[in-house]
């Protein structure tokens, strides 16, 4: 009962930490799928953690917080869309630029406006997202294993988190059953097959990044309004380039995704639990080794031995017509 | 011709100082198919490109059915029913077909209804055109051939009564190429009218009605295609008159030069690419290996030049061992005397971004004529470049020129000049003219012939059965990575295109 009880608090923060890296990940399938490489999930999600952070520490609303997020989320989508879309940018180059625009300019603006060191004010329950408790929770909760099951994995979490792990069928829905979807997926494989068409590459590509920073202020928000009470300087350490690996790692397919997040977060989740805990046998573990498994993950990915991750064929090329 | 599908009446467009179509008019014929020759950078691509939108003309208009229209981008093409099949084919690889043939015409946001939609129109279309394909392969699975069909059927699912192709047959073999023109004239006997543009003389006048010449951005002529011969068309294209048939005198065979013994190249999944070819050159004779392209020719040529790694067999030249099957080191080979133009002058003969006179000189660099110790000698090499540009009429004759700013035949020879100037005592040659115009490829065969009349021993791969049979001496035939049989360049088209495609050789080798 010992082992199931800290199997479920595992598997519990697994769920809470993997939102971010769910949105994240979607997020950045929906650029990369359309031919546009976003190494700035990070940065967006940075800067939409600290517009929801202040906007609901000004407002007191976590509404206006979660539409702040994303109207900033968006708005360094479009600086990186414009870059690498409309100016044809190296993609990396602009989403590196945003990751360091926004880690410092949080802190600056967040220390001119609220003096507390680059944090927002911490928030007042109202300004925060509440956990969402199913009926009947508390009542079921001491029937084994389908008690805690209800009552711990499946009910009391944030309306974000519901939002997530929907977003994944969703997105499937979007990107292999709509046109939106069949032409987004196209033109990051053969821009000149859709340019032929008739249909605007540019265009297109603008709305996969539009889609992109949406995704990323969900996760912001989920930081700054769910996960704390308000914004910490530089509090996303690495979500972004943790779903960057679960991208690779899911081959940029939406229920892979969902899963290759699942996974990072459980061992981010694991690494936390086993913090100073000696293991039989191995004895303890360094934390960083644990923090590092999602990296090491991808490259042994990369190297080819758990298949091979092929990505758009015409992602990080600007579109050019011939001549 | 009363009945006119398209009009062009004095086209022209620039970019920047290159005026690529000057004042050009035309008229095609409803229900013709109508060629349009011209060497490369003549203005043909930039002009069906206008016709499709992709490019607006600076001035001139475009009449559809006799009515002036607007063809601002692909969609307004494809409106007034003008569709393209593109030389790159625009497909989206890891699509179905299906998928790529619905792409941009898909009816409505949801895509069910759609599938549904296209599936059976796509089956109405095979039907009355007879242009089979699954509907649900996918596209990078399908051999050329039927990619290039569903470009077709892309087109005509958009309804398209005017059809242009766009050098259609570069990626095609033989077969393919007849299959092509089998479709072309069914298309035609539908109502639908075909512009195809090429350079290939011999497939204008298997197929077309009408053909119009482009040269340097002009329409230089248009003729009814059974009153005009591959002579005054050849002419018309380049602007002086031009030698289709090589002229060339007995060849004296001297020593054995380079001998291939039982040489075995597998790739890198370790598939048999070149399975136990034996082969020899001698000293002035040039053996050409004639194939449908991908039938090991490639690998054979890659493993002699060092630049590939056979899995058994021996290779020797000047009778001296090459170690083909560990380091066989390309720079050393080069000193032992074996030149080489690779196929792909791209990716292996070139560095595009090179000046003219440092590709000149390219994997000689350490020659004692071109280096001062570990420094290069810019001025003996542009010197040398400079020499090179005159003899082999390299156009422009700039040497400080970016190679990648040269037409396709003019780098081609700048990677000819290179290997033929050393003087070495074997030279192989891949591809020597594709991708080249009909004015260089004369010079480029004279060339070849006169270093054979030097005595240089000359091994030729070309999917060009024309130049192969213009060219050789001996004549060895590949499939499947085997030789399957010898002839003389006497042999007939025919019984050449029977060892190419398997049939006989099958048989010779069973007796």
């Amino acid at each position: 009962m010992d082992f199931l009880h800290v199997l479920f608090v595992l598997l519990e923060s697994t769920i809470r930490v993997s939102v971010p890296l769910v949105f994240a990940a979607l997020a950045g399938l929906f650029t990369e799928r359309a031919g546009v490489f976003d190494i700035g999930l990070e940065g967006k999600m940075l800067g939409a953690a600290f517009a929801a952070g202040a906007a609901a520490a000004v407002t007191q609303s976590v509404w206006v917080g979660l539409v702040a997020a994303v109207l900033v989320s968006v708005a360094l989508s479009l600086v990186h869309g414009y870059a690498s879309i409309t100016q044809r940018g190296n993609q990396i180059v602009s989403g590196v630029a945003i990751n360091f625009i926004v880690a410092g300019s949080t802190v600056i603006l967040g220390e001119a406006w609220f003096r507390q060191g680059g944090r927002t004010p911490a928030l007042a329950e109202g300004a925060r997202f509440q956990t969402i408790n199913f009926p009947g929770a508390d009542a079921v909760r001491e029937i084994p294993v389908l008690g805690p099951v209800y009552a711990d994995l499946l009910s009391g979490h944030f309306l974000l988190t519901y939002l997530a792990f929907a977003m994944v069928p969703f997105s499937w829905w979007i990107l292999y059953r709509t046109r939106f979807g069949l032409r987004l997926r196209a033109v990051g494989e053969n821009p000149g097959a859709v340019d032929t068409a008739g249909i605007s590459v540019i265009w297109l590509r603008y709305r996969a990044v539009i889609c992109c920073g949406i995704l990323c202020g969900f996760a912001g928000a989920y930081l700054s309004l769910a996960m704390t009470a308000g914004f910490v300087k530089g509090m996303t350490a690495g979500k972004g380039y943790i779903a960057l690996a679960a991208l690779i790692f899911a081959k940029w397919r939406p229920l892979n995704i969902m899963f290759a997040c699942l996974l990072f977060g459980f061992l981010d989740a694991l690494a936390i639990r086993l913090q100073g805990t000696p293991l039989p046998l191995i004895g303890q573990v360094p934390v960083q080794l644990m923090q590092a498994l999602p990296y090491i993950l991808t490259v042994v990915l990369l190297a080819g031995f758990i298949g091979k991750a092929i990505p758009p064929k015409a992602g990080g090329v600007p579109y050019v017509k011939e001549r | 011709m009363d009945n006119i599908a398209i009009e062009l009446r004095g086209i022209d467009k620039s970019f920047g100082l290159v005026h690529a179509n000057r004042n050009i008019n035309l008229k095609v014929g409803k229900g013709t198919i109508h060629g349009i020759i011209g060497e490369n950078g003549a203005g043909k691509s930039t002009l069906m490109s206008i016709l499709y939108g992709f490019y607006q003309a600076d001035r001139g208009e475009i009449l559809v059915d006799g009515k002036a229209v607007s063809i601002r981008d692909p969609n307004a093409a494809i409106s007034v029913g003008i569709g393209m099949v593109h030389q790159h084919f625009m497909l989206v690889e890891n699509f179905t077909v299906l998928e790529n043939v619905m792409l941009g015409a898909e009816d409505s946001q949801i895509l069910n209804k759609g599938i549904a939609k296209a599936r059976q129109e796509l089956k109405r279309l095979e039907k009355e055109y007879a242009l089979e394909v699954n509907p649900d392969a996918v596209i990078e699975e399908l051999p050329v051939g039927l990619q290039q069909r569903v470009e077709i059927l892309k087109a005509l699912y958009r309804r398209a009564d005017i059809l242009i192709l766009d050098e259609p047959t570069g990626v095609l073999t033989p077969p393919e190429a007849d299959h092509l023109f089998r479709i072309l004239d069914q298309l035609k006997a539908q109502g639908k009218t075909i512009i195809l543009i090429t350079h290939k003389l011999r497939e204008i006048m298997a197929v077309t009605d009408e053909v119009s010449v482009m040269r340097r951005g002009e329409m230089v002529a248009t003729r009814t295609t059974r009153e005009t011969s591959v002579e005054e068309l050849a002419e018309l294209m380049v602007g002086r008159r031009v030698l289709l048939r090589v002229e060339k005198g007995e060849s004296k065979p001297g020593d054995v030069k380079l001998a291939v013994k039982g040489l075995t190249v597998r790739d890198s999944r370790g598939v048999t690419m070149v399975d136990d070819v034996s082969l020899e050159v001698r000293a002035g004779e040039i053996v050409g290996i004639a194939g449908v392209a991908g039938n090991g020719q490639s690998e054979l040529l890659e493993a002699i030049a060092g630049i590939r790694k056979a899995a058994f067999g021996a290779v020797l030249l000047n009778g001296e061992p090459v170690d083909v099957r560990g380091h066989a080191d390309p720079a050393e080979l080069r000193e032992r005397g074996l030149a080489h133009v690779p196929e792909d002058r791209h990716h292996v003969g070139l560095v595009l971004k090179f000046e003219e006179c440092e590709n000149a000189i390219l994997g000689y660099h350490h020659d004692p004529r071109f280096a001062k110790g570990m420094f290069l000698d810019v001025d003996a090499i542009r010197k040398d470049a400079e020499e090179k540009i005159a003899k082999y009429d390299i156009r422009p004759p700039n040497a400080r020129l970016r190679t990648a700013n040269f037409s396709g035949g003019n780098q081609q020879k700048v990677v000819l000049a290179r290997e033929m100037e050393q003087d070495p005592d074997v030279l192989i040659i891949g591809q020597p003219t594709r991708g080249v115009d009909v004015g260089a490829i004369e010079f480029i065969h004279k060339r070849i012939i006169e270093m054979r009349d030097q005595g240089k021993a000359v091994l030729l791969v070309s999917v060009e059965l024309d130049e192969i049979r213009s060219l050789s001496d001996r004549i060895l035939v590949m499939f499947s990575g085997r030789v399957v049989g010898e002839r003389s360049p006497e042999a007939t088209e025919g019984e050449l295109g029977l060892l190419m495609a398997g049939v006989e050789g099958r048989k010779e080798a069973a007796e």
